[in-house]
């Protein structure tokens, strides 16, 4: 679970990166409509997969309910934009600060009273399925019948009430998760990231080298749950629908983290290859048995669960590490530079 | 005054005395050594002064002010670093990552913490090995890790839990060697809790002996080895 902190990247790594980019960046000009969409998807699992790894890569404390915080992005900024016309660039700050709160309820209750490990992956369930049976009676946002953001055939881009065409959506999702890959840089290398890798790896040990593991494992929840309610926002605006039975289950929160665990928990790549892999192929089948006729329901779940299967048995760091040794990109740590 | 006084204090397990009234002082600059045959209450006195929970009776003083009931990182940001008996070191890693860690508790800076873990690293002899994950270091190189890391927040007291413990005898001197230069050159007070008397003797300038959660001695571990109730409980065949 070592994060591959590229603190002086080499020569290749900084080419592959800047070809990465190039190609994120050009790539809408290139592609299909399908194909579009298919990668403005698989942006939106890389951010969401991004924001989870800070909680569960970096400091070491097992979310599988972060749908609930998609879900406060989403039905905040859409309520506030279908009742009272508010941007959701506007709306965003609540949306940010409501799912943050959230977070740092559910966080207080947990670190206060000691509950951890698999304890505190059910207390995160048990919140995002309160949210679903909730927001099923919340008539206010449509209840169990769904809320519904206005549609019509765009024409242009509205980038400030994201209103418009894929494309506009594509660089929305981009911006987010570079940006989100920027800060996990950042925060990696910083004193923040050197506690939360701490408290990961032995909390105990932490706590005796002075650390005060309630506040910092409390801001690894509110930035989490905060960063994830951003893409709450693309999702209601991007999807136009909302469903309790859909945004709140708990299919949704393992879908979310399904990319970081193949990619890589904790590292900083790991989360954005995994979404392109998971994505990406399990639309190729997809499309390749559909040309065949053959869609079988479910067929989705089943790739997913042999994907995991093939990780977790045979490249249990994920797929990130080792691909990055092999691309001469992870310095092996023998001969890390003189200091 | 003491920088560490221990008065009176005891700690009962459901109906288990583990410890009961005992007190002693640790003056500033000494190295100060607590002994005792198993299930004496020597970790059990450890982790009430390291802050893992709080005596039933007495008070713990450092510094001049109480740390008694105090959490374990409220402890160490006054001053007491600790080792842990079973060592635990953050496997994923490295050895200069771990001691950056530590250093990190009283700098802001990574680049300032790193500096600060190179030299607890050469005191300790790891530098060599610092780009080493822990996970795979040896059982020697990973209780000087410990030590490293303890050190990394630096601490007025450093809290050895059985740390020459699983190192062989020319292991155990060069651990003595390092302790005893840390605390000739920094004036580093240490007080270890061990079983190897060879470590004991060479190091400690004081020594409290403890046998079924009492303090039963305390003196110079010349003077000490020497006293029959000692030589009864703990040393008994080892010593005739």
């Amino acid at each position: 679970m070592k994060a591959l902190a590229l603190e002086v990247p080499s020569r290749r790594a900084l080419i592959l990166l800047a070809l990465a980019f190039v190609a994120v960046l050009v790539a809408p000009f290139f592609v299909n409509d399908y194909l579009l969409t298919i990668l403005i998807v698989i942006f939106y699992f890389a951010y969401t997969a991004q924001a989870w790894n800070i909680m569960m890569g970096f400091a070491g404390q097992l979310s599988l309910g972060h749908a609930l915080y998609v879900g406060l992005g989403a039905y905040t900024t859409a309520a506030l934009y279908v009742h009272f016309g508010v941007a959701p660039w506007v709306g965003l700050p609540l949306a940010i600060a409501i799912s943050a709160l959230t977070g740092a309820f559910i966080g207080f209750l947990a670190f206060r009273f000691s509950i951890a490990g698999v304890y505190f992956a059910i207390l995160t369930i048990a919140f995002a399925e309160f949210a679903r049976i909730g927001f099923d009676h919340f008539n206010w946002v449509g209840g169990s019948a769904g809320f519904f953001l206005p549609v019509a055939n765009y024409t242009s881009n509205d980038l400030w009430t994201l209103r418009g065409r894929p494309i506009m959506f594509y660089y929305v999702m981009l911006v987010f998760t570079l940006a989100a890959l920027v800060l996990c840089h950042l925060l990696l290398k910083s004193r923040i990231g050197y506690f939360w890798q701490a408290i990961r790896e032995d909390e105990e040990a932490a706590r005796a080298l002075g650390i005060d593991t309630f506040r910092y494992k409390m801001i690894a929840v509110v930035l989490s749950a905060g960063m994830t309610s951003i893409a709450g926002v693309f999702f209601a605006f991007y999807y136009n629908n909302l469903f309790p039975e859909q945004v709140f289950h708990i299919s949704r929160s393992i879908e979310l983290i399904l990319a970081p665990i193949i990619g890589g928990i904790g590292t900083l790549f790991g989360p954005i290859i995994g979404a392109f892999l998971l994505t990406g192929l399990a639309e190729s089948i997809f499309e390749l048995m559909s040309a065949f006729g053959w869609t079988p329901p479910g067929a989705k779940q089943v790739f997913y669960g042999l994907c995991l299967l093939v990780v977790v048995l045979l490249l249990p760091e994920g797929v990130w590490p080792p691909l990055a040794r092999k691309l001469g990109l992870d310095k092996p740590s023998s001969d890390k530079p003189e200091a | 005054m003491a920088l560490l006084e221990v008065s009176g204090v005891s700690k009962n397990f459901s109906g288990l005395r583990a410890v009961q009234e005992v007190s002693f002082a640790v003056p500033e600059g000494v190295i100060f050594a607590v002994i005792g045959p198993n299930g004496a209450g020597k970790t059990t006195l450890f982790n009430m002064i390291a802050g893992v929970f709080p005596p039933n009776e007495g008070t713990i003083t450092f510094a001049g002010e109480r740390i008694d009931g105090h959490a374990p990182d409220e402890v160490c940001r006054r001053g007491i670093g600790r080792t842990f008996q079973l060592v635990r070191p953050f496997p994923a890693l490295t050895v200069e990552e771990n001691v950056i860690v530590g250093a990190l508790l009283h700098r802001q800076h990574v680049e300032a913490a790193r500096q600060r873990a190179h030299e607890v690293l050469r005191q300790l002899d790891l530098f060599d090995k610092r780009a080493q994950r822990a996970s795979a270091l040896t059982l020697p190189d990973r209780k000087r890790l410990e030590v490293a890391r303890a050190l990394a927040t630096d601490p007025k007291l450093l809290l050895l839990d059985e740390v020459m413990a699983g190192l062989r005898p020319t292991e155990t001197d060069r651990m003595v060697d390092i302790f005893r230069t840390l605390n000739r050159e920094t004036g580093l007070t240490i007080l270890l809790i061990e079983h190897v008397m060879r470590a004991v003797m060479a190091l400690a300038s004081r020594v409290l002996v403890l046998h079924h959660g009492a303090a039963i001695a305390e003196g110079k571990p010349e003077a000490v080895v020497r006293e029959p109730a000692v030589v009864q409980s703990y040393l008994g065949a080892e010593a005739i």
